[in-house]
């Protein structure tokens, strides 16, 4: 059997067409990867015959930074920084999910007042998550009012954020034992504004999107995918959802206490683009009401283990330049306390130790199971950590969803991915 | 846990030894259906945090995969990803391993498939769970792992024409040094390690 060969690096058609006899109709089509709507660095080559795409190939790796490597040279603490970049629109998940798996090594719990405020950030994140998918997609698809709107609202969330953890995004704030410090005064009082704001705005873009004819032409019926399917390709998430199957691990497989919380699980049968909108926002109302909870629950207590040999040795306070070290505490150990003062060196130099064995940890996040398989030789360091990102797995339906359409609707379908390329290739 | 206020060690512990038993009846059921039905598929296991781990020859793997999808009381519909690991000290040292999630019933195990890097060859499982196939590529692409049977192994992070497999253990992570206030500070790779 002689098989032949295509490649993508493109050349002149005629001289591709004349070696190959291609129908005259039949165009391939090169589709990024820097191309606006494709939601960062990915790539898809289609076969096109007039307007129908008849063959859809997804290249990705654009974005590969080698962050699992990376991870295998740092300490544990410090392999926080890198998975926040993994998939930057859900920062807490990465955190989450890895800090959970460190912790799963290590025997430990988090004290409530980390695990409630974790669940608090991460509900936070999934509305913003789902915030630049609507602005994005309302962008792809022509409407970019709701681009504005859907950014202007996700800024409520950053500030939030900046005030709770001092920067808007790659927060490095959930950290293996806990969090790095307590939040600040007036946070959760910055919370609770947000959330009266929240459902009125949501209101709004119901009223802008829902009823118009446009967005439901260019999103009803379109990027089929069926439970089979999806369950065939991994893909979870919303889309699974959107094919009816109420599968979310907060319910399924609860982690940091979710199974005590009133939530419910939207899902929706059309199996298509509009219900995925449908369910996005649904999710977000859900995470309003997961984050009432939590600020509810809020109790004062510590933020971080107590075991001295997993926590920073920090007392943060106010000090002139904003954060730091309270000045009691390096009096303390920089005058009278030499053990305190080795302590603190090599917990922070060498960091703490995790023992020998593997956990892989599972957490929903806005577009599917996250999960962290992590691999400990007993060292200082992570020996291998994978992510299981979900874009990366929704990714491969790609052409499940797009071929045999038009390549308008190759857009609406990929947005309803919700892909995100920092995940993807990590 | 070893102590990080003196000087510990700089060697690590031998990988863990297989428990007498198992304390969760459903994986026990599960590591007795496997024997009984593949016989000596299992070479070992483990169970260390709740979690089963299965090793299992890569002769098996695909009779093993199909059983646990298909019989009713496995039910292991979705495979959750495919991921690799390097353990120079071992004779088979490239590790697939697998993730396998059963919706049905709440459970989740692991395959552990090993291989050498003179024989990096395993059986694909695509035509059993067609999820597999992007992480069989990524799994190729870091580790070198042959996945026999996969419709398309190419690389999928890295660059068509990348020489080596970046995960490997002995592939170096690469850098430069960088000069701090006249002192030179290493590559990562290149700084004191505690192991």
């Amino acid at each position: 059997m002689t098989e032949t060969v295509y490649n993508v690096s493109g050349g002149d058609w005629d001289d591709e067409i004349a070696e190959r006899g291609f129908n005259e109709e039949r165009i391939v089509l090169n589709m990024g990867p820097q191309h606006p709507s494709t939601h960062g660095v990915l790539r898809m080559v289609l076969e096109l015959e007039g307007e129908t795409v008849t063959a859809n190939r997804v290249v990705v790796g654009y974005l590969h930074t080698g962050i699992e490597k990376n991870l295998e040279y740092r300490n544990w603490t410090q392999g926080v920084t890198y998975v926040t970049r993994m998939d930057y629109l859900s920062n807490f998940f990465n955190e989450s999910v890895y800090c959970l798996g460190v912790e799963k090594l290590l025997g430990i719990e988090v004290p409530p007042r980390a695990t409630v405020m974790r669940v608090m950030l991460m509900e936070l994140e999934r509305i913003a998550s789902h915030l630049v998918w609507l602005a994005t997609t309302g962008l792809e698809l022509g409407a970019i009012s709701v681009m504005l709107y859907g950014w202007r609202e996700r800024e409520l969330i950053l500030d939030i954020k900046e005030l709770i953890t001092g920067l808007r995004m790659n927060n490095a704030y959930i950290r293996p034992g806990g969090l790095a410090s307590d939040m600040p005064v007036g946070a959760e009082e910055k919370v609770r504004e947000f959330l009266r704001e929240m459902p009125k705005r949501l209101r709004e873009y119901e009223n802008l999107l829902s009823g118009s004819p446009i967005w439901q032409a260019r999103t009803q019926g379109i990027g089929y995918l069926d439970v089979d399917s999806c369950i065939a390709l991994g893909v979870t998430g919303p889309i699974l959802r959107s094919a009816g199957m109420a599968w979310d691990i907060r319910k399924a497989e609860p982690y940091c206490g979710y199974e005590t919380y009133e939530f419910d699980v939207p899902t929706t049968d059309t199996c298509d683009v509009w219900g995925r909108y449908l369910l996005r926002l649904a999710e977000i109302r859900e995470s309003l009401r997961i984050v009432e909870q939590a600020v509810d629950r809020l109790e004062p207590g510590p933020v971080m283990v107590e075991d001295k040999k997993i926590a920073w040795p920090a007392q943060l306070a106010l000090g002139p330049d904003g954060l730091g070290n309270s000045l009691d505490y390096i009096r303390k150990i920089m005058g009278t306390s030499m053990e305190a003062l080795i302590h603190h060196f090599k917990l922070v130099t060498e960091g703490f130790r995790v023992p020998p064995g593997q956990v892989y940890v599972p957490i929903e996040s806005p577009r599917g199971e996250l999960a962290a398989h992590i691999v400990s030789d007993g060292g200082s360091r992570p020996y291998r950590v994978h992510m299981r990102d979900p874009s990366f797995v929704n990714l491969q339906a790609v052409p499940a969803l797009t071929e045999g359409g038009l390549i308008a609707d190759v857009i609406a379908a990929v947005a309803s991915v919700d892909p995100v390329m920092g995940g993807v290739d990590r | 846990m070893s102590d990080t206020s003196g000087m510990p060690s700089m060697t690590s512990p031998p990988p863990r030894e297989q428990p007498a038993e198992i304390d969760n009846p459903a994986y026990a059921e599960i590591v007795a259906a496997l024997e009984a039905a593949v016989p000596g598929a299992v070479e070992k296991f483990d169970h260390y945090r709740g979690e089963l781990t299965l090793h299992v020859g890569r002769d098996d793997i695909l009779d093993v995969c199909r059983l646990l999808r298909d019989d009713e009381a496995m039910r292991f519909e979705t495979l959750s990803g495919v991921s690799g690991v390097d353990y120079p000290v071992e004779e088979r040292r490239l590790h697939a391993v697998y993730h396998l999630l059963s919706m049905t019933h709440l459970r989740r195990i692991r395959l552990e498939v090993a291989v050498t890097v003179e024989d990096p060859h395993i059986p694909s499982v695509v035509d059993i769970y067609p999820t597999a196939d992007w992480h069989e590529r990524e799994t190729w692409d870091f580790f070198g792992i042959v996945f026999d049977g996969h419709p398309g192994l190419t690389r999928i992070e890295m660059p068509d024409d990348w020489e080596g497999h970046p995960q490997r253990k002995d592939y170096p992570l690469g850098g430069v040094p960088v000069e701090y206030k006249g002192a030179q500070i290493p590559p990562p790779d290149q700084r004191r390690s505690f192991a």
